[in-house]
């Protein structure tokens, strides 16, 4: 741009051959010039912050594992729970939820965790903790834990941003299409299918006995397509308390005992309803 | 002296105005060069997205039944009545009803959704597969927790199954990305159910499916207000799924697929704008 502005100017100089004129138009030129330098400066300086942002909405291919874990769907009746499960939330650099008094959701399931495993333990269970501090494990790292486990059901401990306070609600994971690949294999990213009855019985007990407790709760399970439990093989709940809004810890904490004896009472019932899945390929 | 003198200074003064009117017009087109730049910056793009899609005049305002919070804190929505002149195109329509979804109802307190989130894009595949691209306020501002964000997903969701016929199954993507959960709870990796009516037809393949954690009688829901005129322009998008959409958004698929997909999906809606 600059180059074209020389170019009017000599010529415009030659026409007029004049040291007096020549000052002039270029002090003229030079303004003009730089006032278009500005506004065109803004443009390509726009064009360029533009550029990174276009190419991050790139689609990336999500890092999903595609491994078939080798479930098949429960068949045979078999006394054989013994194992719990506990997963409490969260944790690490992720805090979940967090209530305007400094409560933090990450905490709390750890303090909750211990106590459902006190009560999961008086009834004769026996308990794995896919955390036991302050750790964030992915949420396929919480499942394998689970699928590592035979005769196990899992159950992840949550606390809501939402809800009516003092109340507690078991989630169960939406239905997912029994779809199998060609070797009649379910992938892994939905281990969840085949114990989906299973859940919904497990989720109803649990949630009957915590509606006894807990007014205001609903009296069955609720669905919802929670990322957790997709991934499990197993008989699997989440329990949401209702939340970190509360303005004292301690009005959470006196939830504890109940939340923990609704789970350790609901899981015993349940026992008799478990059934192993058929072991024809066995989870690797 | 002083004739000559003046005789120069207006002479100068004349030179400049010629000058300056010659160099005014390529001035101009810089300008106008510039402003066309600045429209293609993808903050310019984004905007021409979420802005409010223009109304026809001639567009009777139908009744709009929009999905809020109850109020009660027990996660219930309930559908509220608004008059809006709805496009018939069904992707117009279903940027219209989740713009004023994400405007938020009167009263502030019975939000779904965050009010700094966007949609910055909806595409509406044959097989009546539905994308909905918003902005990142929808994944960092909703409350974390599964009630909450459920909340949010199925005020989305019935409010298209009220009021785009077309609509059977939802994709949720954060700023043009597929993400993992929306606030760390629920699963975005799937498609979420929006039309229970047209599921028969439709190929089984997408997953999760999400029903509503407050199931009402559907014959209770909203009969889309599109019965009228509407309907014949929304028809075409029920159309027997091609081999493209939810064949190909399987997260069991192949990756390379999905992402193709993805660019296809992008490109088409570049060329429909």
């Amino acid at each position: 741009m600059l180059l074209d502005v020389g170019n009017i100017g000599r010529t415009t100089t030659r026409a007029w051959g004049r040291n007096v004129f020549r000052v002039g138009a270029h002090l003229f030129f030079f303004g003009l010039a730089t006032t278009a330098l500005t506004i065109s400066a803004q443009a390509p300086s726009q064009t360029a912050s533009a550029t990174p942002s276009a190419q991050s909405t790139a689609p990336q291919a999500p890092a999903t594992p595609q491994t078939p874990a080798q479930i098949s769907p429960p068949l045979t009746p078999h006394a054989g729970l013994n194992v719990v499960v506990l997963d409490p939330a969260h944790g690490g650099t992720d805090p979940g939820a967090r209530g305007t008094g400094g409560i933090r959701e990450s905490e709390i399931v750890l303090d909750f965790a211990s106590q459902v495993r006190r009560a999961l333990e008086t009834q004769g269970f026996q308990v794995v903790q896919t955390r036991q501090g302050n750790e964030n494990p992915s949420f396929d790292d919480r499942s394998a834990i689970a699928n590592a486990q035979s005769g196990a059901v899992f159950v992840t401990l949550h606390i809501a941003s939402t809800g009516l306070p003092g109340t507690v609600r078991v989630y169960v994971n939406s239905d997912l299409p029994a779809t199998t690949d060609a070797a009649g294999l379910i992938s892994w990213d939905r281990a969840q299918t085949p114990f989906q009855g299973l859940s919904r019985k497990l989720g109803d007990s649990v949630q009957g006995l915590l509606a006894q407790r807990f007014k205001g709760s609903p009296s069955t399970a609720q669905t919802a397509a929670v990322r957790q439990l997709r991934t499990t093989a197993a008989p699997a709940i989440a329990v949401e308390i209702s939340s970190v809004v509360v303005e004292n810890r301690a009005d959470l904490d006196r939830m504890a005992p109940g939340v923990a004896d609704a789970i350790a009472t609901g899981v015993a019932s349940f026992r008799p309803s478990y059934v192993v899945p058929a072991t024809s390929g066995g989870t690797p | 002296m002083t004739a000559r003198w003046i005789r120069w200074v207006v002479g100068i003064l004349c030179v400049l105005v010629i000058v300056g009117a010659i160099y005014f017009p390529i001035l101009r087109r810089r300008l106008r060069a510039a402003a066309k730049l600045q429209q293609q910056t993808a903050e310019q793009a984004r905007r021409e997205l979420t802005q409010a899609v223009p109304i026809n005049p001639g567009v009777p305002r139908v009744k709009a039944k929009l999905f809020w919070a109850s109020g009660d804190g027990d996660g219930a929505l309930v559908d509220t009545t608004v008059e809006l002149p709805l496009s018939s195109d069904p992707v117009l329509r279903s940027k219209q009803v989740l713009n004023t979804l994400l405007a938020g109802p009167v009263d502030a307190e019975l939000r779904t959704l965050p009010s700094d989130a966007v949609l910055l894009a909806f595409y509406l595949l044959p097989d009546g597969t539905a994308i909905a691209d918003f902005s990142e306020p929808l994944a960092t501002s909703t409350p974390s927790g599964i009630q909450s964000e459920q909340l949010a997903v199925d005020s989305i969701t019935r409010t298209l199954e009220a009021n785009v016929p077309g609509v059977q199954r939802l994709k949720i993507l954060i700023h043009g990305q597929e993400v993992e959960t929306l606030a760390g709870h629920l699963d975005l990796t799937g498609t979420f159910l929006v039309n229970t009516k047209g599921i028969a037809a439709a190929p089984a393949s997408a997953t999760p499916v999400a029903a509503p954690a407050t199931p009402l009688p559907r014959d209770k829901l909203a009969t889309p207000a599109t019965d009228k005129p509407t309907a014949p322009a929304a028809a075409p998008t029920t159309k027997p799924s091609s081999s493209l959409g939810a064949a190909a958004l399987t997260p069991g698929g192949a990756l390379g697929k999905l992402t193709q997909f993805k660019w296809n999906v992008q490109e088409h809606g570049r060329q429909m704008r």
